[in-house]
């Protein structure tokens, strides 16, 4: 591996709080190594902004191996920047050019309030899931594993669904803050295991009531959170929880 | 260096043969009646597979509870990243498994350094932990008929780790979130986000509280409560660069450490074999590439020094695959720390590869002769992914670069059969306790011990200790709540002060690479004497150099770190002074003047078959040792060999 260097221009959203207005700000940052990683890159700004004596760019992050789901970023409005099945801490800085100028943006949806400069407030996907994301299941009550078994391919299906890092890249790309792409993926997870089973109808209910509480926007089958998305869920998901949204709907004894 | 205190640590293990223990101590355990629970309050700090598992368990109990992570959500703990799996002895491969093999196996993994009560509880409860995600709805890897599939994995000749693809940390912590978010649903838990925890609060010698920062607005907040359970995770960030998540710290527990709580084994790290090799200065941290890719992919430097040929024009018999040769028996599935150590061997001889000559070859050719790319691809696909986007090297068709780096820490807080600390009413479980996975974890062992201590553990060894506690409850503004809180504010505002000329990332990668060169993979006595003035050196540079900007009534990342980093910085010392003290080699802690003439580890039952638990006396100040033997009445104590 042969390592080139760039030199960039960052086009970066600073916002001092959550109710203080926010504005871009441009740095020059030289001799960029290609190997880094995006996040290394802004690890690279940021010392060379407390050594001026400036504020570093808040931005989340844990992992940095594209799990976790904490990091976020626009990139040039891309969510998680170009690369398909990729976090912003797994993209490397070899995706782009010597004098690209790269702008860097939180996610912006409502539901999603800005706390300073890049990071987000994503505590709506924790209270969607609290409104029935789970098997009801308590420590304790549960029968041998292998007592009920699970055909491999549907198992398959439900890990694909199961996935999802709740990182929140399907409601930052689309164009109307939907949350549907999330949301689906657990109700998809669990409407297909047999463990899920019977609270199949509440279950996606209550997401889906909760969903909209929260203020995300509805779903116009654009496909932008499945592109977006690094864990790639795809966007059959949604068509399962509309499905399972109208079955409950209409069949559920509620 | 260190005082020696005379008195034994008691572990209160109970009495009786190893597989009754359990059974008939939860029956003397004192009960809370289930009216009477909601009155009893619990903080847990942490929501990994540990606190998520132990705070979604004891609010189903009916415990009032209150959860802490420092996260944007809890489902972000770094339990997330686990990727290959999770052991228990099920036996559904027919292949010869029991409790008593998972326990023997575990404790000999471990080098004779772990508790066997501890250990065979864990090997106990495994089964349970299984089913319970099976219940929650955790998509296990299946074979075609729906049952549950198993893969092997190191230190063990049969298969009974549990996974989903190369992501089973995520799932069962997943499945851990999922009822803990059910419990914050019913009101029974209260969760606290972006809450980073400062202080511990002790109350007429019972911890009884703690001081966190809210990280959004910088507030500092007072929580009381009847009892504490600490489930923060490792140390291995004091490393700088590890497999571990960046916010991951030994803030939690170093501050219970500096109220009273003992700190056992500290020396005990574990490098793990299969990682992707540094690159850069501005390298941010580490990627693990799960030790389950041993299962296919065999290990190998070329034979020949000089040869600079692309690895698929090395032919076989010129490749010295140094695992299967020096450990014929176990092969490529040796345990962490003797695969990390050869690997060690063989490029400190010169036989490394790639630009730094700090890495070994890991190839999955004859898999993918053998099976088809198809079923390599499902098996670790995933894992394949993640390296091409860090290498830009595609592992289907050259051999992965792999080198070893800090994955985990065996040690942590003291804590009794109970998993109850020194100081009455600090429970510790998961990695930041000591307890069962003695100087070396075996693969997917951690996340079976995580949920062990959190499912099966506590909600039953914590009744005891509220059944017996008479203390009333602890107003948030007592005189110790009030001292804590502004022990915090201080501290805060020390660091906002110095406003010298070195950032905390400038300290940290200093004080992280002094730990890797001296207290990393091989030890020495004159090396860890020279460390640790260093250390103290860096330290004192630290409190009058470091430069935080920002102030600490918003968002501050800089802060946050710097706490952190000032903390590892007393540690650090810790890790070094255990290190020193201990003169053998078992496990992870290497040290090179206790080897065998093949350079295996050589340990010293005789002298230093004891857990290390150290009691802080004042930073700088020399620590005191106290000791808890180590008491084999079921497995003797032998030569440690995967030969």
């Amino acid at each position: 591996m042969s390592s080139e260097t760039l030199n960039l221009t960052l086009r970066v959203w600073r916002q001092a709080g959550p109710d203080k207005p926010g504005n871009f700000c441009d740095y020059q940052l030289d001799g960029v190594s290609t190997h880094m990683s995006f996040l290394e890159m802004l690890d690279v700004l940021n010392e060379k902004l407390i050594a001026a004596g400036d504020e570093p760019v808040a931005f989340d992050h844990d992992c940095r191996e594209g799990i976790c789901g904490m990091c976020s970023l626009m990139i040039n409005g891309q969510a998680h920047g170009p690369d398909r099945g990729t976090t912003t801490c797994q993209l490397h800085m070899r995706r782009f050019s010597d004098g690209q100028t790269i702008t860097i943006e939180p996610w912006r949806a409502k539901p999603f309030p800005v706390v300073r400069d890049l990071v987000v407030n994503r505590s709506a996907f924790d209270r969607v899931i609290q409104s029935g994301g789970f098997v009801s299941v308590n420590t304790g009550n549960a029968p041998d594993g292998n007592s009920v078994p699970v055909p491999g391919n549907r198992q398959e299906v439900a890990m694909d669904a199961a996935a999802c890092i709740g990182c929140g890249a399907c409601v930052a790309a689309c164009k109307n803050a939907s949350a549907m792409l999330f949301v689906s993926a657990k109700v998809s997870q669990l409407s297909i295991l047999p463990q899920g089973q019977p609270e199949r109808s509440s279950r996606v209910l209550s997401m889906v009531a909760q969903m909209d509480k929260e203020g995300f926007g509805a779903c116009t089958n654009t496909s932008e959170c499945e592109a977006a998305c690094p864990a790639e869920v795809s966007v059959s998901h949604i068509a399962r929880l509309n499905r399972e949204y109208m079955k409950a709907l209409v069949f559920a004894d509620r | 260096m260190f005082r020696v205190a005379s008195d034994t640590l008691d572990s209160r293990v109970p009495a009786g043969p190893l597989e009754q223990k359990w059974d008939k101590h939860r029956f003397n355990l004192k009960l809370v009646n289930p009216a009477n629970r909601r009155k009893y309050s619990v903080i847990v700090v942490g929501t990994g597979l540990a606190g998520g598992s132990a705070a979604a368990s004891l609010g189903e109990l009916g415990y009032s509870v209150k959860a802490f992570c420092f996260q944007d959500s809890p489902r972000r703990a770094h339990s997330i990243a686990a990727q290959g799996g999770i052991n228990a002895a099920k036996n559904y491969p027919n292949d010869g498994d029991s409790i008593w093999r998972l326990f023997y196996d575990t404790i000999k993994g471990g080098d004779y350094r772990a508790r066997e009560a501890n250990v065979y509880r864990l090997a106990q409860v495994a089964n349970n932990i299984i089913d319970q995600c099976v219940a929650q709805g955790v998509p296990f890897a299946r074979e075609y008929g729906g049952t549950l599939a198993n893969r092997s994995f190191g230190g063990a000749q049969l298969s009974r780790t549990f996974y989903c693809r190369g992501q089973t940390g995520q799932q069962l912590l997943l499945g851990a979130y999922q009822s803990l978010m059910r419990q914050v649903s019913t009101g029974r838990v209260k969760m606290f986000a972006r809450r980073e925890m400062l202080e511990l609060i002790v109350s007429n010698g019972a911890a009884r509280g703690i001081v966190v920062r809210n990280i959004e607005n910088g507030k500092l907040e007072v929580h009381t409560a009847d009892a504490v359970v600490l489930c923060t995770g490792g140390y291995g960030n004091v490393y700088y660069l590890s497999t571990n998540a960046k916010g991951c710290n030994v803030t939690a527990a170093w501050r219970c450490h500096r109220r009273g709580a003992f700190f056992a084994n500290p020396c005990y790290t574990q490098i793990h074999p299969t990682c992707i090799p540094v690159s850069g200065d501005y390298q941010s941290k580490l990627t693990l590439m799960s030790e389950s890719l041993r299962n296919d992919g065999r290990v190998w430097v070329p034979k020949n020094r000089a040869d600079q040929r692309p690895p698929g024009q090395i032919p076989d018999d010129e490749r010295d695959y140094y695992l299967e040769r020096r450990y014929p028996s176990f092969g490529n599935l040796a345990p962490r720390d003797i695969s990390s150590r050869a690997a060690k061997e063989r490029t400190d001889a010169g036989y490394g590869v790639g630009e730094s000559g700090l890495a070994v070859f890991l190839d999955f050719r004859d898999a993918i002769v053998r099976d088809g790319e198809d079923v390599v691809r499902k098996k670790y696909g995933n894992l394949f992914h993640m390296y091409e986007k860090i290498t830009a090297e595609n592992p289907y068709e050259v051999p992965m670069r792999i080198y070893p780096a800090v994955h985990y820490t065996m040690g942590g807080l003291w804590v009794d059969y109970n998993l109850m600390s020194n100081l009455p009413g600090l429970y510790v479980l998961g990695e930041a306790n000591f307890s069962d996975h003695g100087a070396n974890r075996l693969g997917a062992s951690a996340l079976m011990q995580g949920l062990s201590d959190g499912y099966f553990v506590i909600p039953y060894t914590i009744g005891d200790y509220l059944a017996a506690a008479k203390h009333g409850k602890l107003a948030e503004d007592a005189p110790e709540c009030r001292a804590a809180l502004q022990d915090a504010q201080n501290r805060i505002t020390k660091l906002l002060s110095v406003n010298g000329r070195r950032t905390v990332d400038s300290f940290h990668r200093e004080l992280g690479l002094l730990m890797w060169d001296y207290c990393g993979m091989a030890r020495t006595k004159a090396g860890l004497e020279a460390t640790i003035p260093r250390i103290r050196a860096l330290r004192d540079e630290f409190w009058n150099n470091v430069r935080v900007p920002g102030d600490a009534s918003t968002l501050n990342q800089s802060l946050e770190k710097a706490g952190r980093v000032a903390d590892f910085m007393e540690f650090a010392e810790l890790l070094a002074v255990d290190a020193l003290h201990r003169n053998e080699s078992c496990g992870g802690h290497f040290r090179e003047e206790y080897q065998t003439e093949d350079g295996e580890a050589a340990r010293d039952d005789e002298n230093y078959s004891y857990v290390a638990a150290w009691q802080f006396q004042g930073a700088g100040t020399e620590p005191v040792l106290h000791r808890e033997p180590l008491v084999f009445e079921n497995v003797k104590p032998s030569t440690r060999s995967y030969k």
